[in-house]
């Protein structure tokens, strides 16, 4: 039993490449440090002393916890949450630079 | 409007379409939109649009075609190696379809110049590969309340939502603050297929097309996420931010930043 979490791509790095994750907790706080338990680093990624990052949204299904009761949004079995992060494409100022780096 | 025998033709498939008819595809004629950036979305939201005969299309880049652009960056084409985008999507566009005008805006958007390129159009489309351009764009159109179809992506990965300034959420209501430099993948990260551009640009210009027309519901208030990998597409809601810094109650940014342009900086 348990939440189940969609990792984006950037933070797929922590979780050995895995998109989607399972976790066990009441709440956001709560996922957050089951996270790190599993995926050392994810916290600091994803968190700053202890509020989520102003660039990362955390959905409980399709609602955004920001509008519900942010870190304190409460999970329930079954629930499935998403990480998504603000992306931009990733601008290269050189393209052919990279492929020598 | 009076349709060239050529133009009913051209058009047919449209204005077969009950939705559309001779009356939308004269709006389409009619209509001013300009694109952010002539790459990976540019390219397709600029050749779709281009192909429903929208009449004026204004591309904002200052960047020249690279070999490496043409895995995704489908409005150029090897010959044209070196080419300003602008100039080389201009020729793509206009040999598609010579019903369009495409306005070439050769320079780099800054706080000083953005309000002044995109106030003549009705839509703007954000592809920009950065984000210091996406927060200008968007707190540009918010305050100019101008129609806003902004997509990203990443990898295997898209995200697209429609934002109408004064109904409806910002992109500032989704992300308030652009990440600061260290916490976004480092350019030797980013990576992308090709084909994602596509799906997610394609998207873009229907939003548009939606958006010109007046059909359907457009991608408001809700932000899409596709991931190649698993082939599914969601959608998440995104309520309007009354603490907003830009098109909330009290807002706090009142004129528009140039943030610092942090990936590239790195080289």
């Amino acid at each position: 039993m348990g939440v189940k979490v969609r990792i984006p791509t950037p933070l797929q790095k922590l979780t050995n490449g895995k998109a989607e994750v399972e976790c066990s907790a009441k709440n956001i706080a709560e996922l957050v440090d089951a996270l790190e338990k599993d995926y050392p680093g994810i916290k600091e990624r994803l968190s700053e002393g202890g509020k989520v990052r102003r660039f990362i949204n955390i959905y409980v299904n399709d609602e955004d916890i920001r509008f519900v009761n942010k870190e304190e949004t409460v999970l329930k079995d079954g629930d499935n949450i998403s990480i998504v992060p603000a992306i931009a494409g990733g601008r290269l100022k050189n393209e052919v630079e990279r492929l020598g780096t | 409007m009076e349709f060239t025998e050529d133009q009913i033709l051209r058009y047919s498939r449209h204005i077969l379409l009950p939705e559309v008819g001779g009356e939308g595809q004269e709006r389409l004629l009619n209509a001013k939109v300009v694109l952010v950036g002539a790459g990976g979305l540019g390219s397709p939201v600029g050749y779709y649009l281009a192909a429903a005969g929208v009449g004026t299309i204004g591309v904002i880049d200052n960047d020249r075609v690279e070999i490496s652009n043409l895995q995704r960056q489908i409005a150029h084409n090897s010959s044209r190696i070196g080419v300003l985008k602008a100039d080389s999507a201009k020729e793509t566009y206009e040999t598609l379809n010579h019903d369009v005008n495409v306005v070439t805006h050769k320079e780099r958007l800054t706080s000083a110049n953005i309000k002044n390129i995109i106030k003549d159009y009705d839509i703007v489309v954000d592809g920009s590969d950065n984000f210091p351009t996406r927060y200008l764009v968007n707190d540009a159109c918010v305050m100019l309340k101008k129609t806003l179809i902004s997509a990203a992506v990443f990898r295997f990965e898209g995200q697209l939502m429609s934002i109408y300034p004064g109904d409806g959420p910002c992109y500032r209501c989704l992300f308030e603050i652009p990440p600061p430099p260290g916490m976004v993948p480092s350019c030797q990260e980013a990576g992308i297929l090709g084909a994602v551009t596509g799906v997610i640009g394609t998207l873009q210009a229907t939003e548009v097309i939606k958006a010109i027309l007046g059909i359907g519901e457009p991608l408001k208030g809700k932000l899409l996420l596709w991931n190649a990998l698993d082939m599914s597409f969601r959608t998440v809601k995104v309520p309007k931010n009354r603490e907003c810094p830009v098109c909330g109650e009290h807002p706090t940014i009142k004129e528009l930043i140039d943030y610092e342009h942090f990936c590239s900086m790195s080289h």
